[in-house]
């Protein structure tokens, strides 16, 4: 399961993926016999819509158990150990998601801070269309919550077009739009941003290399994210995709804005996910319906860091059975072998002979999925603390503390409740709680606290 | 160094991670309501007045210091019981991490956010242009700063453990010592810019918490002469 999911974010539409949570079983759906699709296809498409993000670590368990042998009667009895095996792996799940977490953090404060380009105001996207320049308060606050209504409802019709795209089953159109999206993500973005970072520090470089490189980066970052590569590569593709895509908000969101709509996302995450007939949660059940992984250039798969370079001798036994997250695209399968080595090589793993036990284990040990929504609003909140704070980096590092500890909690929640969650809420309320409240009032305590070189 | 501890110590276990990252968030969540409550204050009292401004601040100061301490004591009670669910999660019975590591962790946890706190914006400007102690204020201030910061760290984490232990066997009067530290710190620092009368019985103190801590752990003054021994 855990097998990645490309994000291609690309497209200059900003946002709308929505990134949540998932726990990769549904144990009530039982059709996870059916045969593996081609849902890559599918899945390209989704990303732009909605970056869902499952945490399989723990609730993969359920997925285990439904594939390959389908023997439901096993589940009760293994969801006992599953659980354990959950928690136990709970934290180290956690790690997994903080570490890309804070990468894509730390990439993106350290541009806003050195490139000067990124906060400049140079103009809005079409998605914002009212302007923030009003001198009066009510004025502006009005135009804000305008821009967060047409932005949300650009998302929601997205969300809805790719789900309806999916149900159709025009994989064709969906893996189109995707490449189409990375592609223009990788390269145009890509050469915009070395064009600031390099005008900053003042180095030049001709055309001819700029060229070469470029072309290079993108070319390895749409083979990583949408075909095969190795684990680290395309983790570290969806990171700087994320980063860019995120810069790109931080750039062309009004202030207002900005902070609105961090928190009407959150809001309608928590909806699309959980309402029975949000949008999210509908493709996340078509998806397992299908026996699909879901978009693979949409969510940012955890697993399998450790799993690389072990050597998996029989992977062909474990095909048929695997659960459908593990979808057996051909592309996959070196990434599972390294997760079935991973399960086999697991002391933990109850003694078992039988398949499921170790394809549970294998899930266990594919860690969790995130989606790259997620990451992007997460690094949204965190650039827009360090761009605008004038408390600089105490507010940057209380909204880092606050994500982070947000992130915990929804791990927490996902081994709890073993369904796929929203990741944005907690998270982002934590960070604009703490980001209002560290900007006006420990600022100024903490500066006179500095001025007298006092210490609490 | 505080951080050298951090990639020794800490960054391996991942549960010690999300330890120390929830201890930072308490101290956090701690400085954010003292420093409300000193927002409140100074609104409402006379901006003019010079004296009030400084008696406010030492108020906000110690009553941050109380607020840390029952924070801690806050986050002593929820590492207890998760300690008891990792105990009954975990195979063989016992948890795969003790309370006095917790205790450590946390105790790094508070240091490094107050230490990031105090250090960072300092740091920041430090990057930039400029002359220290321009305007008749002391020159050395940067040092002093970096110095007193990493001593602050270093006993927040001694504070950890000796709070920990204090309220694992019940023993108020080592709480006690704990605050009573803390504030004898924080009310040291008031002496600046006079550093002599800060910085030298800060290091006095945090050498005794050191002393202390560590033979609560388990240590003494033998292990101490093996494990040098041992090394060279």
């Amino acid at each position: 399961m855990i097998t990645f999911m490309n994000n291609s974010d690309s497209e200059e539409e900003p946002c709308n993926e929505r990134t949540s949570l998932m726990s990769a079983e549904s144990p009530p759906v039982p059709s996870y016999q059916d045969g593996l699709q081609a849902s890559e296809a599918g899945e390209a498409q989704a990303h732009r819509k909605r970056r869902a993000g499952s945490s399989r670590g723990p609730s993969n368990i359920a997925g285990g158990e439904m594939s390959g042998s389908g023997v439901p009667v096993r589940e009760s009895i293994l969801e006992n150990e599953e659980e354990e095996l959950t928690l136990k792996y709970g934290a180290k799940h956690v790690i997994m998601l903080f570490v890309p977490v804070t990468l894509c953090m730390i990439v993106v404060v350290a541009t806003i801070k050195s490139v000067r380009f990124y906060t400049e105001k140079n103009g809005q996207l079409i998605y914002t269309p009212f302007s923030e320049d009003t001198p009066s308060v009510g004025q502006r606050l009005l135009n804000s919550v305008l821009n967060t209504i047409v932005m949300i409802s650009v998302i929601i019709v997205m969300t809805v077009f790719l789900v309806l795209l999916y149900k159709y089953r025009c994989y064709k159109f969906i893996h189109g739009w995707l490449i189409l999206s990375s592609l223009m993500l990788l390269f145009l973005f890509t050469y915009i941003y070395l064009g600031e970072v390099l005008k900053t520090y003042n180095v030049a470089m001709d055309y001819p290399t700029l060229f070469i490189v470029i072309w290079n980066f993108g070319a390895v970052g749409m083979i990583c994210i949408h075909w095969k590569g190795p684990l680290q590569l395309q983790q570290a593709y969806l990171i700087m995709i994320s980063a860019l895509m995120a810069l790109v908000f931080i750039k062309y969101l009004p202030e207002w804005s900005a902070w609105v709509i961090l928190g009407a996302i959150s809001i309608y995450d928590l909806m699309a996910v959980l309402c029975p007939k949000g949008p999210l949660r509908m493709l996340v059940e078509t998806a397992q319906e299908r026996n699909e992984p879901i978009f693979p250039a949409l969510i940012y798969s955890s697993a399998m860091m450790w799993t690389v370079g072990m050597a998996k001798p029989d992977t062909a036994a474990r095909g048929p059975s695997q659960q459908t997250w593990d979808a057996a695209e051909d592309g996959r399968e070196h990434l599972r072998s390294p997760s079935h080595a991973e399960s086999q090589m697991s002391e933990t793993s109850p003694v078992p002979t039988r398949p499921v036990t170790l394809e549970e284990l294998e899930e266990e040990e594919r860690g969790v999925k995130l989606g790259l929504g997620d990451f992007i609003f997460y690094s949204v909140l965190v650039g827009k603390a360090a761009a605008t704070a004038s408390g600089d980096w105490n507010t940057t590092l209380a909204c880092f503390v606050a994500i982070l500890i947000g992130l915990c909690l929804t791990l927490l929640l996902l081994a709890v409740f073993k369904k796929a969650l929203p990741a944005l809420p907690i998270s982002i309320t934590f960070g604009l709680i703490f980001y209002f409240s560290t900007d006006n009032l420990v600022r100024p305590f903490m500066d006179t606290l500095a001025s007298h070189q006092l210490y609490i | 160094p505080a951080f050298g501890l951090f990639i020794f110590t800490i960054a391996r276990d991942p549960l010690r991670i999300i330890i120390l990252i929830a201890g930072a968030f308490f101290w956090l969540v701690s400085l954010l309501l003292s420093s409300l409550i000193w927002f409140i204050a100074v609104k409402a009292s006379d901006p003019q007045d010079e004296r009030l401004q400084k008696g406010l601040l030492i108020f906000g100061v110690m009553f941050s210091v109380l607020l840390q301490e029952a924070f801690r004591f806050l986050y002593y009670k929820l590492l207890r019981k998760a300690i008891e669910g990792l105990v009954a999660l975990s195979e063989d019975g016992c948890s795969p991490i003790s309370i006095q590591q917790m205790a450590y962790v946390a105790g790094v946890g508070f240091g490094l956010m107050s230490g990031a706190f105090s250090m960072i914006n300092l740091l920041a400007d430090a990057l930039g242009p400029g002359t220290v102690g321009i305007h008749g204020d002391s020159q050395l201030y940067f040092l002093t700063s970096a110095f007193m910061t990493m001593v602050l760290i270093f006993l927040h984490t001694f504070w950890g453990i000796l709070f920990f232990h204090g309220c694992e066997h019940r023993l108020w009067w080592e709480i006690a010592a704990v605050v009573i530290m803390h504030l004898t710190v924080s009310g040291l620092s008031f002496c600046n810019p006079l550093y002599v009368g800060s910085l030298v019985p800060s290091y006095l103190l945090m050498a005794a918490a050191a002393a202390w801590a560590y033979l609560l752990s388990g240590g003494s003054a033998q292990n101490l002469r093996r494990f040098l021994l041992c090394k060279c």
